[in-house]
Formats: structure tokens, sequence, C-alpha cells
């Protein structure tokens, strides 16, 4: 059965780097940016699949993006490797303090804790004029072990780099969540009692969940701000964390590969919304999130699923 | 399974793309895409009076003879203007991401825009990586140019340290005792800069004034009546502001109706725009600046740029039915900017359109005029404008029902800017050398 994940990782991995020669500049960045928040939504699905979400990942998806940039401006590092591993070393940190904590809630006190610390984020780095406050800071291009790209070889190096993470972080993610664990998880969201009496510490599979998330959320965070260039407090506010949430909602937690699509769907429907709409984009980006959550409750990981006879 | 996703996507963005088309880049016109908040806190104070001066100066330019001369030719040398409008609401990000929409699907040939510093240091990186000719034009901090070195980005109006330095030296103009002196402003980098440099100019012009204190209500608050209680208990001489849109107009609303314009003296860096929402709700007597000679201060001031000026108010006041602030004063000094820039460009070239080298080249340490006053590309090696300041105090005409500016103080924009090479900061810290105050 493995065998089959890895061919499918392998065929993702050909398709989507073939974006790098088909896709014009802009449509290469907005992918992505949509792959690299497509990281941190695949973390709210992992959630998800327990039931419980998260309305404060965009606390990761900050504090990746601020330690590559400190890092950066602070000690010279320009390696995309490094600051990466650094980042989301930083995260599994910080998701290990409070996966714990955060595992024995449920519902919307789950939800309204991540919401609180993501905010707590936000209101410090706004008040730390050292860290730039609200404006936030600059990061210059990364370099991939000593070769210092530029202009559309950049992009293009940013773009194969990322696609390459989203698909081992996807293909590991779907072990994981075919794994012991990640059925429990998916047990837990139908009859959390249950599960404990059977003898499995749904506390333990909820913090695990919850480290995984902060782990992609710091890699989501990275990515983002080497390819934008820039990061500000507003990684870490509620309305960042609640698009996570919507990309997470329409993508649905059956499909992994939904995750992403529902992404890249989502940043080009803004894009485009934005440009034609200039004076109601939101109003055309909110009629069709509500067009999607009416036909497709379920996501649009229901439609792959469905027709695969119902394998989640 | 995940094949299908990946096709899906491709053909959706493949059909986008199909949509919009590939605006190829002509030869007789000159393509802006223009950024300013539609939606959001700074759409009613900048973004939308900006962008309405903006289609009104684009559309007298295409007419040709609209204008008094030097501008009277028609559009940029000849060519005719178009605009694209993105909103700049949704953060940095978005903004990088539409930059780079704008500058390769769009093919603009200039990109004018951003009222928000954040997103004004986000853009310049990208604007440099692309190689893409860009005006930053309403946008404050000095942060832009001192912290980093940009080729392709130019900003046509003063960064924000002249507002406050302005307002310090207003003070000493009138003779204004200020033995204690206190200030709220929003909390976020626009409202703790335009602090710290109220702070700085006054303890260089009044060294013996005590800050009684220093408030940061959240941007957006909307209300302040604990904020204004302790005004009222700690009675400062002077109240300092930096407060914009509907955060001043609360703030004055509120701080009227318990008198504390009446206990103490309110300076406003930047309060003119509110003007035409609050009208006689406005209080008589506040010592207020509009982040250089914009809306009453430009049309008090006369002199040469009379008639230019006078075209523009009339033209916003017949458009628009009200008069125009500091918003569309901006927007008019950064296109009159780009007119002079793309002649000037075009007359060392031959005539031709003019590419994003031609236009830097032609742009650094440019000056023009403009109803705002005469601006020069003076500092950051030729990418960053200063311009005069001007501070008046309110005065509610009745009898015409309108409001007025008297006691207004011009000031150079050499003795309100600091020279090329100094960082603001530093330049109030010291002393403010060099300055060539009249």
């Amino acid at each position: 059965m493995r065998y089959v994940l890895f061919l499918y990782a392998a065929i993702a991995f050909v398709v989507l780097a073939a974006g790098s020669i088909i896709l014009p500049d802009w449509a290469m960045f907005l992918f992505a940016m949509a792959l690299a928040k497509g990281l941190v939504c695949l973390g709210i699905v992992a959630m998800m699949r327990g039931g419980v979400v998260s309305f404060g990942q965009g606390l990761y998806y900050c504090i990746g993006a601020y330690t590559a940039t400190l890092a950066a401006n602070m000690w010279g590092l320009s390696d995309i490797f490094l600051l990466t591993l650094l980042s989301s070393a930083v995260c599994l940190i910080v998701g290990v303090i409070f996966g714990p904590m955060l595992a024995t809630y449920r519902g919307i006190f789950f939800a309204m804790l991540t919401l609180a610390l993501s905010m707590v984020l936000y209101g410090t780095l706004s008040k730390m004029s050292v860290l730039g406050g609200s404006d936030g800071l600059n990061i210059a291009p990364p370099t991939f072990l000593g070769w210092a790209p530029e202009g559309r070889d950049l992009q293009t190096a940013l773009y194969i780099y990322v696609v390459a993470i989203v698909v081992i972080a996807g293909t590991l993610m779907r072990i994981y969540f075919d794994s012991e664990q990640g059925l429990i998880t998916l047990a837990t969201r139908d009859n959390e009692l249950r599960v404990e009496y059977l003898g499995a510490s749904v506390r333990k599979v909820m913090a695990y969940n919850y480290i995984f998330a902060a782990v992609l959320g710091g890699l989501g965070g990275t990515i983002a701000v080497l390819a934008l260039g820039h990061v500000d407090p507003e990684f870490a506010f509620w309305t960042t964390s609640g698009e996570f949430v919507f990309v997470a909602i329409l993508a649905g937690y059956m499909s992994v590969p939904a995750v992403f699509v529902a992404a890249i769907i989502l940043e080009v429907v803004r894009s485009f919304s934005n440009l034609y709409f200039p004076n109601t984009w939101q109003l055309s980006l909110g009629i069709f999130l509500l067009i999607v959550i009416v036909t497709l409750p379920n996501g649009l990981g229901s439609l792959l699923s469905r027709r695969k006879g119902g394998k989640t | 399974m995940k094949k299908t996703g990946i096709y899906g996507a491709l053909s959706a963005v493949g059909l986008a793309a199909g949509l919009a088309g590939s605006a190829a880049a002509q030869e007789d016109t000159f393509k802006i895409g223009i950024i300013t908040f539609l939606s959001g806190q700074a759409a009613e104070s900048f973004g939308v009076p900006a962008l309405n001066g903006g289609k009104l100066l684009i559309d007298m330019m295409n007419k040709g003879d609209a204008l008094p001369a030097p501008y009277n030719t028609k559009g940029f040398g000849g060519m005719n203007i178009e605009y694209v409008v993105v909103d700049e609401a949704g953060g940095a990000t978005k903004q990088v991401q539409e930059f780079r929409n704008l500058v390769q699907r769009e093919e603009v040939d200039a990109v004018l825009g951003y009222v928000s510093s954040g997103d004004c240091l986000a853009v310049p990186p990208v604007a440099d990586e692309l190689k893409a000719f860009t005006i930053l034009y309403d946008c404050g901090t000095p942060r832009v140019f001192e912290d980093g070195k940009f080729e392709y980005v130019f900003r046509t109006a003063a960064h924000a340290t002249m507002d406050n330095i302005s307002l310090a030296r207003y003070l000493k103009s009138r003779n204004f005792d200020v033995p204690t002196y206190a200030g709220l402003n929003q909390d976020y980098a626009f409202g703790q800069d335009s602090w710290a440099d109220f702070t700085a100019s006054m303890t260089q012009i009044y060294p013996d004034a005590v800050i009684k204190t220093a408030l940061f209500p959240k941007f957006g608050a909307g209300q302040y009546g604990t904020e204004i209680s302790a005004l009222l208990r700690e009675k400062p001489a002077l109240v300092h502001s930096s407060n914009w849109g509907g955060d001043l107009q609360g703030f004055l609303i509120q701080a009227t109706a318990r008198g504390l314009d009446k206990r103490s003296q309110l300076v406003l860096s930047a309060g003119d725009h509110v003007i035409p929402q609050l009208q006689d709700k406005m209080p008589d007597g506040i010592f207020l600046g509009a982040r250089g000679v914009n809306g009453l201060a430009a049309y008090a001031r006369g002199g040469e740029l009379k008639e230019l000026t006078d075209t523009m108010w009339d033209a916003y006041e017949a458009e628009y039915g009200v008069f125009p602030v500091q918003a569309p004063f901006r927007m008019w000094q950064a296109l009159f900017g780009l007119k002079t820039a793309v002649e000037k460009a075009m007359a060392d070239n031959g005539g031709k359109k003019p590419n994003d080298e031609e236009l830097v080249a032609a742009m650094k340490g440019l000056e023009w005029d403009a109803p705002s006053g005469h601006i020069e590309m003076a500092l950051a090696d030729g990418h960053q404008a200063i311009q005069p300041n001007a501070i008046g105090t309110t005065k509610w005409n009745a009898d015409a029902g309108k409001m007025e500016l008297v006691d207004v103080e011009y000031y150079a924009a050499r003795c309100v800017n600091p020279p090329e090479g100094t960082k603001a900061a530093d330049w109030i810290a010291q002393g403010f050398p060099g300055a060539e105050c009249d």
C-alpha cells in the first residue's frame, strides 16, 4: 500500500515542479505563497481530524517568520535550509510547551485559547519597536547552500524548495494519518469517551497533533517570509489565522492534497477579485466562500474521497 | 489522488490567466498601477480622497490644456495615461503579491501607491528585484530609505519627521508657554514614531517642558473616556496627538464634550483631513498640520503656485462637493512629479516611451512644483523628497459656514527636514544642525 503513496508523492512532485517551467513569474510566486500557507493549513487539518480547530495557527506562522528574519538580520544567516531548520525547531519547542496544556481543551475553549496565544504574540510584537513594531522587518533573499540566485532563478529555486517540502510533509502526514495514532485521532472525533475506555490516551494524541501543526506552521511561516521579504505582526493576527481555518474547512479533513488545492484556489480567487473588483473584492471573496460551503459542506476532499469509495 | 488535485489546480489557474488576458505594453499609453486604501479605516481619511484626486488629475492631464504651464501638455509627454486600481487593505503580504501581479501580469509602466508604512517597507525590495519603477506617494516612516537603499523606488512626499518638528517650531514662534505636555497617540508604529519625534523636538526647543503622560490607546479604539479623564487630571498645558481618521474624530468629539480643548492646547500633527467631516464640531484654536502645505494651508498660501492650487482646488470641489484635504495633495504631487520625470526622460531619449531605467535616471534628484509647494528629491541619493510644511490654527467662520486656518506659519523644506546623509532621529537629537529657516 505504501509504495502507491510514494508513487503518488513522486507524481505530485513532478507535476508541481513542472510549474516552475510552465507558470509565469507572478503565478509562480502566488503558488509558492499558497503552498507555504497550505503547510500551515495542513497542521489545522491534522487537528481537525480530532475534532478541534485552532483559531491561532498564526502564532506558529508568525514565530517561524520572525525566527528566520531575526536569525538572518542578527547573525547573517541566509541559507534557506538552516533557516527552515532553526524556525521549525523553535516552533517545535513552543509547541511542546503549549501542546500538553491545550490538549485537554475541546471545542470553543481550544479555539479561544489558541486564538488568545496568537493575539498575545501580536500585541507584544506590535509594541516592540526594536523589532520594527507594527511596521515589521525586512529579510534579504535566501541562499541555497551557498548559491545566491536572483530574479527568475530565485523564484524558481524557492518554488522548487517549497514544492519539495510540501510533498515531503504531505507524504509524512498521510502516513501519520493512516497510522494507529492517526486513526485514534479520527475515532476521537466520533466518540472521545469510548476511545479513552479502549485504553488510548486522547490527550497524548491531541498533544502530538498540536505539536505537528506547530512545526508545519513554522515551516509555512519561514517559506512565506523568505518569498515575501517582509514580516509584520499581522502574521499572528486573528484574520490571518482565520484564513488558515477557512482553507482547512474548504479542503475538509479527508484528503491531504485537497488542502494545497484549496490554498491555491483561495489565492487565485483573491488575486483576481482584488484586481477586477477593487471596491468589492471582499464581497466577491465572501460570496465564493459561501458557495463552496453550501455546495461542499465536507470540503473539497470529499469530492476525491467519494470517488475513492470513502477511503480516508 | 494527488494528481487529480494538482491538475485541477493547474487548469483553474490556466483559466484564470486566460481570463486576465495579457496587457501588452503600448507605445502611446502610459499605464499606472495605483494602490491605495479603498476599504478599512484609512479609506475614508486617505485612500478614497487620494484616489478621487488622482482620477481627477489624470483626466485633466489627458485632456491636455486643463492645467496651467508647465503642465499644459497632454498626458505624459503626449502619451495617454491609463490606470488600474488595487485596494491596499489586507496587509503587507497581500500587497507584495499584488505588486508582483501589477508588474508581471498587468505590465504597468509605473506603480504609484501605499499609505501604510508597513507596505512601504515591504514593497521596495520586491520593486528592486523586479526592476520596476515605483513611487511611494503617502506613507510616513523614515525607515524606508534610512534602513535600506533602493534603486527603483522613490518617495515623492516628505517623511513624517517634519510634521512634529514643525509643531514644536510653531509653538516657539507663537511664544506659546509649555511648562508641561502630554501625548495621546495610536498604539502602532506611526503613533509611536510621531510621539518620539515630537518629544525629541520638544527637548531641543523647550528643554524645560515636562512630560506629564504618554497615552497609547489601541489603534481603532474609538473610545477615549479613560484617556481624556487622565489628561484632565494631569492638566498638561499641551496635548499632542498624531491620531487620524475615525480615531481622531472620536477623540476630538469626546475631548470637546468634556472641555479638554479649553484646559489644554491641542496640537495635531496630521489633523486637517477630519475637518470636512467634523465641520463646526472641530474645536477652534487647535494647532494642526497636514503633513505638508496641503489642504487649507495650501489654499491660504497664495504666491506663485496659486493658479495651479486654485485650478486643482476648484476642480476637486466641483467634482466631489468637498474641499481637498492632505491626501489628494500628496497624490497630486506624485503625479506631477511622475509627469515631469517621464517628460524629462523622453527629452533625453529622443521622445520614445521611457523604460524603467530611464525613468529612474530622470526621477533621481528631480525638482518640480505641485499645489503643495516646491518638491525636491533631495535625500537618499535623490530618492526621497523634501517639501515645505505649514502649521495653522483652526477658526470656524460662522458667516461662511466654513473652517478656516489662521495664523499659518510656513516652513521651508530644509528648515524641517534633515540634510542628506543624516538620519531624522539623529538630526533632531543633535539640535537640527544645518537647518535653513527663513
